[in-house]
């Protein structure tokens, strides 16, 4: 039945109807009526922000630690224009979030008002799909779509821009059950004769890996039930993306731990002389193949995907099976299970076999001696004090996130956070207080840097105001040490402007915000200062003082194949220049 | 390159294909910004557009079609098409290419000046091309024009030579052959 009221009204309703209970924004001009009906109501709870940004990461973090839509609501202008980089760090990882701006009054349009921009032509690339409401009567119907398209298929962020006279006029609000959307249905449940030729290629594999990502995490807890199902069932080895960490245990035999450019030894040899690649829900990114033609050269590749267009597009695959990841793993589980294909166990065994010789090179072996925290250490220890409280980790962008990734373990999938695509720095601090607002019990850790943290540190104000007891656990290096790494490796050792002098007093700073700050500089009383940092009820900065010019290994150079990585243990000290250019030191 | 492909830290092109030519039609909700997403979409992906034409045609549905005419390697026209899908106003993306040369038509209106024999010469070569006079002084004509491109770009050609001064071209209209609809 159709309801009259005001559009910012309806977009309340709507909110509540689509079940949203928390919106990350930062009012303005052109939103004050919706602010207004917030006020008056006590369904959805806002969140205030300190920066328009930090709402977009906020609304990531939560969406991606719990599967829903995360929200934002934002004003025009310079509202909209900050939450662009969030935008495009969600288009990029595929988190769902809907995002809603004011705008100036219709009758304004085009006119360089106050406060206007473009916010549909601006956002269009970074958005799955936008719209600009002209019409009080199109509101609720918008909205309902606008969740719809952000939740379904590959999620996405997409944009809602509502002039201000819209927001204030009066028309009818539609429930969302009688809103159903006239073009997009994404196509959810797979081809049975593919899911029948993928369980054939299985079977009669000999030398099998499972490269999961994303995806997996994208379909929601029950896929990475069924993937853990089928991967116990096969016996095969899996590795995952950065995106996908979690969707299998890291305490499983199976597991060979992340691939890609920084990934094991064990796990990219494996991609590499594999004879069945089976992709569950990732893309074939750049740090994962490397040199497209060296990629896995002789495997014959099955890749479930629920956007048609991330197959073929990097690399040709044999066997596309486009749907839903729960869905194609399911129907496969079925059929393997009725079918009971004979595996070729002899074979499997000669893999296992070669792949344990691969886990034995250690690849993330590393030395901490003395005082000097190694960076790893810091994570390993990290990790080993807080493992049994099932903590949610989010990251900045940087070696410190290539360490969390190798040295943190998950067992489960929603648990971690952090800026693929896009490499987003100051991602970690607002997606933990997002993650945190929708976990307020749990032990949520921003495993940060010392440059990133500074991009959007602003946000511990909202931890403060809203009793979020993150903590932001430093891998301080005193060196944008990522970009450190490839000057090194690629520039002459030429550190231009990598070097981030002046950096601040990281515990007078977190004291400034009402946060605990702490220091740590010693690797004998780490474990020590973790344990307080984890036992502190109030948010928490911790200034982890490590090696400083320590790097991030394995590491596969840009140009090279998966079966040349360079090792730590083969590079003399600090000096990786010479690495690439000999090619003497790279492994077979 | 050797030095480039040393300080990158993307991985170089190894792949080489031959570049096809295709005509897409893209069938799409007849919405605000629904072009500007389709042409974005190409701009912002590297992609190429050769030929570009948009009408409403389902007036009811508000249903829309753009014809694309554009080049790129087999990977490359198979991306375009599955992007275009993901557009979400986009209902559907026919490739016309697939079972044989589509039919192909563009309009166009040309305007020759001259006098004496090239202004002769070049009503005789309109008669052949099946171009109209559709507005003449005796300094000038402008001719209407409808066929494939290839022999409106031949015609042009040749009134080049005889007092070419301006052209307007419609874009390409296209449609498969036979008795299926799209
Ligand atoms: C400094 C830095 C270093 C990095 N190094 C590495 C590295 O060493 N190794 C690494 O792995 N990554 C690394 N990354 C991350 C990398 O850039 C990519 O973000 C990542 O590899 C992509 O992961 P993915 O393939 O799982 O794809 P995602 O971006 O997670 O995409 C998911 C895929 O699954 C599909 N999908 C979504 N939902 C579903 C569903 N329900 N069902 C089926 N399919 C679905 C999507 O269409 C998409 O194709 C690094 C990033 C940074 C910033
Ligand atoms: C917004 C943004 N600007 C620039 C970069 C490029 N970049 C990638 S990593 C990095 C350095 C990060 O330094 P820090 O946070 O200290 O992490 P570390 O590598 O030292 O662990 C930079 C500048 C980026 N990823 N994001
Ligand atoms: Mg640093």
């Amino acid at each position: 039945m159709a309801q009259k009221m005001t559009g910012a009204e309806m977009v309340l309703k709507a909110l509540a109807d689509q079940g949203v209970e928390h919106v990350f924004g930062y009012p303005g001009g052109a939103v004050l009526p919706i602010y207004d009906e917030l006020f008056q109501q006590d369904k959805v709870e806002h969140i205030l922000v300190r920066q328009e940004g930090g709402a977009v990461h906020a609304a990531e973090g939560y969406a991606r630690s719990t599967g829903k839509v995360g929200v934002v609501l934002v004003t025009s202008g310079p509202g909209a224009t900050n939450a662009v980089t969030g935008l495009t760090d969600a288009l990029m990882d595929s988190i769902p979030v809907v995002c809603i701006t004011g705008q100036v009054p219709t009758h304004l349009i085009g006119n360089d008002a106050f406060q206007e921009c473009d916010t549909v032509g601006i956002t269009r690339p970074c958005t799955k799909h936008n719209w600009l409401i002209k019409d009080v009567n199109d509101v609720a119907r918008i909205m309902h779509e606008a969740f719809y398209v952000a939740r379904s298929g590959r999620p996405g962020p997409v944009v809602v821009d509502i002039p201000k006279d819209i927001q204030f006029a009066t028309g009818n609000y539609v429930g969302p059950a009688n809103i159903q959307h006239k073009t997009y249905r994404p196509k959810m449940k797979p081809e049975q004769t593919a899911v029948r030729e993928a369980v054939e290629m299985l079977a009669a594999a000999k030398k099998p890996i499972f490269y999961t990502g994303g995806g997996v995490i994208n379909s929601g807890p029950k896929a990475s039930k069924l993937l853990r199902e089928l991967a116990r069932l096969t016996g095969f080895p899996v590795t995952s993306t950065l995106m996908g960490l979690g969707a299998f245990p890291a305490s499983e035999r199976q597991w060979l731990g992340m691939l890609g450019m920084h990934g094991t030894y064990e796990a990219n040899m494996a991609m590499h002389d594999c004879d069945v690649m089976f992709c569950v829900g990732a893309r074939f990114d750049d740090r994962i193949t490397g040199r497209l033609d060296a990629f896995s050269p002789n495997s014959k590749k099955i890749h479930i995907d629920i956007d048609p267009s991330s197959i073929n597009k990097n690399v040709h695959v044999d066997l596309p099976i486009i749907g839903d990841v729960a869905y194609v793993l399911e129907d496969m589980l079925r059929v393997w299970k009725s079918k009971a294909p004979q595996v070729d166990k002899p074979a499997l065994k000669a893999w296992w076999k070669e792949i344990d010789g691969w886990r034995a090179r250690k690849s993330l072996k590393y030395k901490q001696s003395g005082d000097v925290i190694m960076p790893q250490y810091a994570v390993e220890r990290l990790y080993e004090l807080t493992k049994d409280r099932d903590p949610y980790i989010t990251t900045e962008v940087g070696q410190h996130q290539m360490w969390a990734a190798q040295y943190f373990h998950f067992e489960e999938p929603n648990r971690w956070m952090t800026s693929g695509g896009l490499g987003t720095m100051g991602y970690g601090l607002p997606a933990a207080i997002g993650a945190q607002k929708a976990h307020p019990n749990s032990l949520v850790i921003d495993i940060a840097g010392d440059a990133s943290i500074l991009m959007n540190i602003q946000e511990c104000s909202t931890a403060l105001q809203y009793r979020l007891p993150v903590k932001v656990f430093i891998l301080n290096n005193q060196y944008m040490g990522m970009v450190r790494q490839w000057q090194q490796l690629l520039h002459g050792n030429r550190l231009s402007h990598s070097y981030t002098e002046a950096l601040p007093d990281f515990v007078k700073l977190a004291e400034a915000y009402g946060w605990k700050g702490m220091i740590c500089h010693k690797a004998g009383e780490l474990d020590d200062a973790i344990l307080e940092m984890i036992d502190t009820p109030e948010p928490v900065i911790f200034d982890c003082r490590v090696a400083a010019l320590a790097n991030c290994f394995p590491m596969i150079p840009s140009g090279k194949a998966h079966n040349d990585m360079i090792l730590g243990d083969e590079v003399e000290g600090e000096d990786i220049g010479g690495v690439i250019g000999e090619g003497g030191k790279v492994l077979v | 390159m050797a030095q480039a492909q040393k300080q990158s830290h993307y991985p170089n092109q190894t792949a080489h294909e031959a570049i096809e030519q295709r005509t897409l039609s893209v069938i799409v909700d007849n919405e605000p910004g629904v072009l500007a997403r389709v042409i974005g979409l190409f701009s912002g992906r590297g992609y190429n557009i050769d030929s570009l034409t948009v009408t409403e045609t389902e007036h009811e549905k508000h249903i829309s079609r753009i014809t694309i005419v554009t080049i790129g390697t087999p990977m490359v026209i198979e991306q375009i098409k599955h992007q275009l899908e993901r557009l979400v106003p986009v209902h559907r993306v026919e490739d016309l290419t697939l079972n044989g040369e589509p039919l192909e038509r563009e309009l166009a209106l040309i305007k020759v000046q001259g006098k004496g024999e090239k202004r002769i010469e070049s009503l005789r070569l309109a008669e052949i091309y099946h171009a109209k006079v559709i507005d003449a002084s005796v300094e000038h004509f402008v001719f209407e024009m409808t066929g494939r491109a290839r022999e409106i770009e031949q015609f042009l050609t040749m009134m080049g030579e005889l007092g070419l001064v301006e052209v307007a071209r419609t874009g390409i209209a296209a449609m498969a052959r036979g008795k299926a609809d799209v």
